[in-house]
Order: structure tokens, then C-alpha cells, then sequence
């Protein structure tokens, strides 16, 4: 071999590794860690699908939905290779078997070919062990890139059945990775699981504050691209990028209200961090606080009427609410010396928040019962908690916080009970926002 | 592992550079009475870390050497050990009316993202009233905050914290 021929060849490895690097960069995917699961989960045991399509198992649905209902915490899987028996139809169940597992329910199902339309077609049966009887029969269809959003919607359906809850396992979440230099940014979107990754925004500069639209369309976000914040709202189905705010100061915090018609933000061209909201079909301005203080973090109220925000005002940053008719101010936090970014659960009765307890304590994810006035803290196996948000389900949080040095993105259940990480495989992960319950 | 190692070798020669060019600079800036060319390259250089500079030893009408002033966490109330700084830069400024300064604002990581950013903003505030009450025309100063989002110092603990909790001055001329 040449001298010249050796000397290129480091050359070419190092091509190689800066490929693989970029891989790795466009599939910042998530792995889950199940840290804490609920003592009272209900038994359930997905019984892997009967495969009658020609050709290899492609996806593993039953699995996807075992996945997926484990880690909502309301359920305990069991693993097949703990099932005495791996029925196809309901005629091979020998319900005593699954009531020797310990087993509440089980789910068998199928996936086959619709030979008109040549879809898969999933059809899941959920049986009640104590019962001995079926409860649910559905199915699903789509084309071979969609056998993971079948298994997510199937896992929705037995999700509500049993608990009541609407499932949001087919729902998608945004963040924002980056290297631990920090030196590039990519405001991703992925599936709820993690899985599908997609960067929708590349920048050598911050990127901070997603925001979905309530129609699951559009992302609000703050880029620092110009050296400055700027908020920007995403079109995800074309790319396109609007400017809507680069006023003089800071530009930050935008949050969709429920109904879809305003976007709350923080602005300070009046010279101070105030909350302001922009009629979106109009594209006017209105201003909702006026205090020397910070006032920043605004948030909505389920119904939209209301603006949840964190105000220095009292000397530390506490919860207050402003109402949109009529600009009245109220605080709502007095336990703590730091309480921020709050978000109000669906039902109006918590507030989701970060919280310190006491100067220079820990920062956790907690909730502030809003009837009894106690605060609860959620979180405790990750430090430096920051951005929850709550699932459109309104059963889990997911945040970010340091783990171990890193900033990953985590998740516990509005109870506390149930706890997960979240961490990229490569590089950090932050600012995470739940994206809506769209079917 | 190799980009790591050529990304760590590539900044500690910047850094080096910076250095370099940091102790060659104040006879430049001497004699070109600051302002010039060679306060970019100081500004650089303090901005890189590590530097410090004694307060006391800018000449009358040179730039002075202190690029950052730091806060209190959740406080953007200018401490009295940062007030000597802003006020050096103040007298600059005031000397040379064609100055023009970046009061970037930064925060350190504990607390909310979106109430940092406010907060940087507040604290570039803090000094830019500083600097407009010791006679600086408020056309030579511009303010912008970064939050937590450009810490100084990595790392998760209060050595790095208080680095990052700060007003950094970039001239831009």
C-alpha cells in the first residue's frame, strides 16, 4: 500500500464516524427507564398477536401495547414467556389458568390482510378473567408504516375501557435535544413513546419553550438563532416558519389557549417582562399584567378564560392568575419560596408546578391541591426539575432534570406514584411539551 | 472519543490564542487610548473564563478590564464588590461617547428556563441604570438576556452557578 494510500484512509474513518454521528443526531430517540411503578396496578396480560400475513412479523404489536400499558403505571404486564398458554381465539382460553397468574385480564389478537384494500387490519379481544366473558372487541387498520400508531391507538382503547381515562399513547411530544456541549440544537417531535423521532429545527443557538397548538398542527417555540429571543410558530405539515414576535427585549413563553384563539406571551418592549396575548386572527396585541416585578410564564386555564402566570411580586417568584375579562389579579401560591411555571390539571382542582421548598433547597415537580391550599412534592430520584407539562390525558407529567449529570427528560404521575426516565441514547434532552389528544 | 479530544485540544487553543492575545493587548490599548481593535480581543478573552484582572489597573480613559459583574441567586440588585466594576466602565464610557456596549444578561441553571430569561433581562437592567445614573447616554447601551441558556461555567454545583450568574459587557466597537 502507498504512503498516500494509508494517509487517506483516516480520512475516510473519520468521514465515517461523522456519519454515524449524524445518525445518531437526526434519531435523538428516547430510551424509558421505569424507575417507580403503582402498587395497585391491575393485572394484565397481552397475549402475542397471531401473525396471518404472509412473510416476517414486521412489528410486534402486542408487544408495543404491553410496552405501553406498563408504563402508564395503571397496569402490570406479564411477560409470554410467564403465560401458560399462548391462545389465538377465545375458544383456546382456559380462563383458570390466567386466574392461577394472577391475572385480571387478557388480551388476544390478530393481524391479518384486508385483501380489498391490502391494509393491515389488528383486531384485539379483551377478556375479563373473573367474568369469563369479552368486554371489547375493536380493530385498526392502516398501511405497514403505521403498524406502531395501530398498536398506540388499540393501546388507548383498552386503556379508557379499564380505567376510564382516554388513553394518550397516540399522542406525539416535542423537546429539544442537544450535544452535552450544548453547541447545537434540534427542536424534535416524537411519538409519546419516544420512538419516531424528528427533528423539525436545527440551530447552533438555544432553542426553548415549545408550545403545540391545540389542533396538534402548529409549535410556538423561542429561538436565539438572531442572537436574541424571537417566537416563532411551526407549521409542522409544511415547515413553515412565521416571526410572530422579535420586540424590543425579551420575547418568550408562548402558550395556545385551549380554544385556539390567543397565544399568550411574554414581552418586554414596554420595558419590563409583562404578559401579553395575540389575537391570532387578528394579529393584535393586548396587554394582561402591569407590575415592575417579572411577570412571565403564562399558562391557560382549561377553559381559556384565564391566565396562570409566575410573578416576582412578592419578592419570589409565586403563581398568580389574571383573568381575561376583567384583568383581575390573584394569587394562588403561598407555600414555598419558589413556585413556577405552573400548569392547571384538566379538571381545574391542581396546579402542576416547580417547586422550592426553601432557599437553597432542591427544585421538584410537586402539585398544589387548590381546595385544601397543600402542596405536594412528586418527584425526588432527579434534581434541577424544570418545564413540567401535563398529558392531554392528564394522568402523567413529563418535565426535564438533571440525572446523574446529564439533563434528560423524565416523567411521574399527578399522584406521584408512578415514576420514569426519559434520557436521550445520545446527548441531552429538555423543554418536552405534550401535544394533544387528536382521534 | 477522537472528536472530543480534537474539540477539548481545539478550545484550549483558542483559549491559548486568547491569552496570548490578552497580555500583548494593554500596551495596545495604552497607546491607542481603547476602543480600538484590540477590545474586541479583550472582551474575547474575558469572556473565555479564567481571566482576572485587577480592577484598579485600567488607565484613566482605557477600557476597563472587567468584563463581568455576578449576582445573588434570584437577585438582579447590583452587589457593592460589582458596583466599583460598573462604575470603571461607566467613566470609560462617558470619556468615549462613540462606545458602544452589550449588557448581555445570564442566569445559572436552578429555577425555571422561561423566568431566567427574565431575570438576565432584569439583571442587564440593574446595570444599565447603573451606568446611566454615573452619566453614560442610554444611546451607548443595549441590553439582552440569555437566561440559563449560555452558562459561563459548566458543571452543577455553586462554583459553577456563581460564574454563571452574571452581566457581561461586550463592546462593540
Amino acid at each position: 500500500m502507498s504512503l498516500s494510500a494509508l494517509l487517506r484512509i483516516p480520512v475516510i474513518l473519520s468521514c465515517v464516524v461523522l456519519l454515524l454521528l449524524q445518525s445518531f443526531l437526526t434519531r435523538a430517540e428516547l430510551v424509558i427507564e421505569i424507575t417507580q411503578g403503582r402498587a395497585s396496578a391491575i393485572p394484565i396480560s397481552v397475549v402475542p398477536f397471531v401473525w396471518k400475513v404472509e412473510g416476517p412479523e414486521i412489528e410486534d404489536v402486542a408487544a408495543i401495547i404491553r410496552s405501553n400499558l406498563k408504563l402508564s403505571g395503571h397496569f402490570n404486564t406479564l411477560s409470554p414467556t410467564e403465560m401458560l398458554s399462548l391462545p389465538k381465539t377465545t375458544a383456546d382460553i382456559y380462563y383458570r389458568d390466567w386466574r392461577l397468574l394472577k391475572q385480571d385480564y387478557v388480551v388476544i389478537g390478530s393481524l391479518s390482510i384486508d385483501e380489498g384494500t391490502k391494509d393491515y387490519v389488528a383486531t384485539i379481544e379483551l377478556l375479563d378473567v373473573f367474568q369469563k366473558k369479552t368486554i371489547m372487541v375493536h380493530d385498526a387498520r392502516g398501511d405497514h408504516s403505521q403498524l406502531r400508531a395501530i398498536a398506540h391507538y388499540l393501546s388507548d382503547k383498552i386503556y379508557e375501557r379499564l380505567t376510564g381515562i382516554p388513553g394518550a399513547f397516540s399522542t406525539r411530544i416535542a423537546y429539544v435535544s442537544t450535544t452535552m456541549e450544548r453547541k447545537s440544537f434540534r427542536l424534535e417531535v416524537a411519538d409519546a413513546d419516544g420512538y419516531n423521532a424528528k427533528s423539525i429545527l436545527q440551530s447552533s443557538e438555544s432553542i426553548i419553550s415549545p408550545a403545540w397548538s391545540p389542533d396538534g398542527k402548529r409549535i410556538a417555540y423561542v429561538s436565539f438563532e438572531n442572537d436574541r429571543s424571537e417566537i416563532f410558530i411551526h407549521d409542522l405539515d409544511s415547515g413553515k416558519r412565521t416571526l410572530v414576535a422579535n420586540f424590543k427585549g425579551i420575547n418568550s413563553s408562548p402558550r395556545f389557549s385551549p380554544d385556539g384563539r390567543y397565544l399568550a406571551a411574554t414581552l418586554s418592549k414596554d420595558g419590563n417582562a409583562e404578559i401579553y396575548v395575540l389575537n391570532l386572527a387578528t394579529g393584535s396585541w393586548r396587554r394582561l399584567t402591569n407590575h415592575y416585578a417579572i411577570d412571565t410564564e403564562a399558562s391557560w386555564t382549561p377553559d381559556s378564560k384565564a391566565v396562570l402566570f409566575t410573578s416576582s411580586r412578592s419578592g419570589k417568584p409565586q403563581i398568580y392568575q389574571v383573568e381575561l375579562a376583567t384583568g383581575e389579579v390573584e394569587r394562588l401560591t403561598f407555600e414555598g419560596n419558589y413556585n413556577a411555571r405552573a400548569q392547571m390539571t384538566h379538571d381545574g382542582k391542581y396546579l402542576i408546578l416547580v417547586h422550592q421548598m426553601e432557599q437553597g433547597g432542591d427544585f421538584y415537580i410537586a402539585s398544589l391541591d387548590l381546595k385544601r391550599g397543600s402542596t405536594q412534592v412528586l418527584t425526588g430520584d432527579t434534581a434541577l426539575d424544570e418545564s413540567p407539562c401535563i398529558s392531554p390525558n392528564g394522568s402523567m407529567i413529563l418535565y426535564a432534570a438533571n440525572f446523574r449529570g446529564r439533563t434528560i427528560l423524565a416523567a411521574v404521575s399527578v399522584d406521584g406514584q408512578v415514576r420514569h426516565l426519559l434520557p436521550a441514547k445520545t446527548g441531552e434532552v429538555r423543554e418536552p411539551s405534550w401535544g394533544p389528544i387528536l382521534h | 472519543m477522537q472528536f472530543v479530544n480534537f474539540g477539548k485540544s481545539f478550545a484550549l487553543s483558542i483559549f491559548f490564542l486568547a491569552l496570548v492575545g490578552c497580555s500583548s493587548d494593554p500596551k495596545k490599548s495604552g497607546s491607542s487610548s481603547g476602543g480600538g481593535s484590540g477590545s474586541e480581543v479583550r472582551a474575547d478573552a474575558a469572556a473565555s473564563g479564567g481571566i482576572s484582572g485587577s480592577e484598579g489597573s485600567g488607565k484613566a480613559g482605557g477600557m476597563p478590564q472587567m468584563m463581568k459583574v455576578y449576582f445573588d441567586f434570584d437577585r438582579s440588585a447590583i452587589k457593592s464588590s460589582a458596583r466599583k466594576t460598573i462604575e470603571m466602565h461607566a467613566k470609560y464610557m462617558s470619556m468615549n461617547n462613540a462606545s458602544r456596549v452589550i449588557l448581555e444578561g445570564h442566569c445559572d441553571e436552578r429555577g425555571t428556563v422561561e423566568y431566567n430569561l427574565a431575570l438576565g433581562e432584569r439583571r442587564a437592567n440593574s446595570v444599565k441604570r447603573v451606568l446611566i445614573a454615573n452619566g453614560v447616554n442610554p444611546d451607548q447601551i443595549e441590553t439582552v438576556s440569555f437566561g440559563e441558556e449560555r452558562p459561563a461555567m459548566p458543571g452543577h454545583d455553586e462554583s459553577a452557578w456563581s460564574k454563571n450568574r452574571r452581566v457581561e459587557f461586550k463592546y462593540q466597537n
